[in-house]
């Protein structure tokens, strides 16, 4: 399954011109709060009419203004989760889930329920009514309730935006199922440079309604601006050094040691690093007191708008990362395309997937 | 209380309730349309919606008369074509109360109905409903407080509708001769005081019944949605 996108919407302030394909997976729309990303996957779940555009999904044009085609909402199958969950107040977790059930047309709903229950873990809540769930377990309902309409596809407007940390961690490794079990394309926006690399298979970014840059979230990250020079690192669980409670990743840039994880051995990892949290050294530096040293080539080098920094790109073995410096040290070190350097990186946060 | 006085209460329960079931679809329609339709000519509905709540009911009445009367243009082609007839008959005072009890009905549940979050309407139609199923399963029973509110206020008014009925159908003992028009009349002979404050205090014992079980079922239905 895969949905196409190719709008124009007009309205007072700006211009959202948006042309994307999401494949099976989860696609990020990522971009800062007024960017045009709610208004985006709106126009793509019926509740706004593009002014001008051509939607389809597998080939089933649900708009195209040329030909005049607008396909309601409620004919889409195209499940909407919320930011603000949108349960339905006077009906029962289990009658808000079953909503859809009415007018999907598909059978085995039983066995469904039961799945979609067991993959949210919310089999415990069924007989409670809306109003007395925390906000994530609303949000666990919202999404189960929107997969059980039997969608071609999905879309989640930041449905972490308004829980706390504790709740998001809850929520993340379900949407994580989501994305590797549910089958169908998921369109999710965000605009948390965490979220979107532990959960994202494609990025794209939208900047004042324009799409500046669509590809896989390795590459694309690191040149998002809201990211600040972040890279993602593909990483598997070498082994846990209990001693000193740290785990040993393996990446393709060489091992790092971080924090001990729950993750078991062999599990992968995407190791998200902040280009701040990185230093450059052209000799091996010996007795630092970080544990993490790669050595890499750099591959370009990016100042920043005023000047005073400067993303530096290396390549570690293939793998890219980014170290964010000052324009001081980009010239002290005389840091050039294709000079070899060590990354000393001082910290580096986890995302399991 | 006299078999008479019997008569009155029992046709103005007839009338009064009558009136309010059957304007009570048309009712939700129209303030459903006032709610949230966007179309040309809706200060205009709203407007006639709410005129009898302005006019002298005598004028209502009046109006009501030369249309549904049997000479009337409405009275005459519904005579002809269903056999229905308004004047001077019960229907007849039926349909005064619930002209005059409309705008009520359909001021409760609009404001009800616009109480209603759109974004949980919308939340539906893209589980796949169809509009009018969103109305019926989630419009409707998140307003159904308003509707009762706005089904008590109309059989209120119907119970006491005096000025629009007695100048459409008259006050026919036993046909048309509701509670209201009774005790003018027994206010008007010798007599007749007590018979008069006997069906005050009927009046009053019904109105306060109506607006306990309306006061109850509101209640139980707040309850039910606020629930754990």
């Amino acid at each position: 399954m895969s949905l196409e996108v190719d709008v124009d919407h007009a309205r007072e302030t700006f211009h959202l011109a948006a042309r994307f394909s999401a494949a099976p997976g989860l696609t990020a729309l990522f971009g800062r709060s007024g960017s045009g990303k709610t208004t985006l996957v709106d126009i793509v779940g019926g509740l706004i009419r593009p002014d001008r555009g051509r939607i389809a999904i597998d080939g089933q044009v649900l708009v195209d203004t040329e030909r005049g085609v607008f396909v309601p909402k409620h004919r889409r199958r195209i499940g909407y989760v919320f930011q603000d969950s949108r349960l339905f107040p006077h009906l029962s977790v289990r009658s808000n889930l079953l909503y859809g059930r009415w007018f999907a047309g598909d059978g085995g709903t039983a066995a469904n329920l039961a799945s979609v229950v067991d993959l949210l873990g919310i089999g415990h809540l069924l007989d409670r009514r809306p109003d007395s769930l925390s906000g994530g377990e609303k949000q666990r309902v919202a999404i189960g309730r929107a997969l059980l309409a039997h969608p071609r596809a999905l879309l989640m407007d930041e449905p972490l935006a308004s829980l706390d940390e504790a709740r998001r961690a809850e929520i993340l490794p379900y949407i994580e199922r989501l994305r590797d079990e549910a089958g169908v394309p998921i369109l999710y926006v965000s605009h948390s440079v965490a979220e979107v690399a532990r959960l994202a298979t494609t990025v794209v970014i939208l900047t004042e309604g324009q799409v500046t840059a669509v590809g896989p979230v390795a590459d694309i990250l690191s040149q998002a601006e809201e990211s600040e020079g972040g890279s993602v690192l593909a990483a598997t669980v070498a082994r846990h050094d209990e001693a000193f409670q740290l785990s040993v990743l393996a990446s393709a840039a060489g091992e790092l040691q971080v924090p001990r994880l729950s993750a078991p051995v062999g599990a992968p990892v995407r190791a998200y690093i902040r280009g701040r949290d990185v230093m450059l050294s052209l000799r091996p530096p010996e007795e630092i007191s970080a544990l993490n040293v790669l050595a890499g080539k750099v591959v370009a080098i990016t100042p920043s708008a005023n000047g005073a920094q400067a993303d530096v790109r290396l390549d570690c073995n293939g793998a890219s990362l980014t170290a964010r410096l000052t324009a001081k040290s980009v010239q002290r070190l005389a840091l050039a395309p294709g000079r070899p350097v060590y990354a000393v990186i001082k910290s580096v946060s986890f995302e399991r997937s | 209380m006299t078999p008479e006085e019997w008569t009155a209460v029992r046709l103005s329960l007839l009338v009064a309730t009558t009136a309010t079931l059957a304007s009570l679809p048309f009712g939700v329609a129209i303030a459903w349309l006032l709610a949230r339709g966007r179309f040309w000519g809706k200060s205009l509905l709203d407007t006639l919606v709410h005129l009898p709540l302005i006019l002298p009911p005598v004028v209502t009445g009046y109006l009501l008369l030369i249309s549904f009367g049997k000479r009337g243009p409405i009275g005459a082609f519904l005579d002809e074509q269903f056999g229905i007839v308004f004047s001077f008959r019960w229907t007849g005072a039926a349909l005064a109360c619930a002209v005059m009890g409309f705008p009520l009905l359909v001021r409760a549940i609009r404001l009800s109905i616009e109480a209603v979050d759109t974004r949980l309407e919308s939340a539906a139609g893209t589980l796949g409903a169809h509009p009018l199923w969103v109305f019926a399963t989630i419009t409707l029973p998140l307003c159904l407080p308003g509707v009762i509110a706005g089904a008590i206020l109309c059989f209120a008014k119907s119970m006491g509708e005096f000025g629009a009925t007695i100048t459409f159908v008259s006050n026919i003992p036993g046909e048309t001769q509701t509670l209201p028009s009774l005790i003018y009349t027994l206010t008007q002979i010798p007599g007749g005081d007590a018979g008069a404050m006997r069906l005050t205090l009927v009046s009053i014992a019904i109105s306060m019944v109506a607006l306990l079980g309306s006061e109850l079922l509101a209640r139980r239905i707040g309850v039910r949605q606020m629930a754990a």
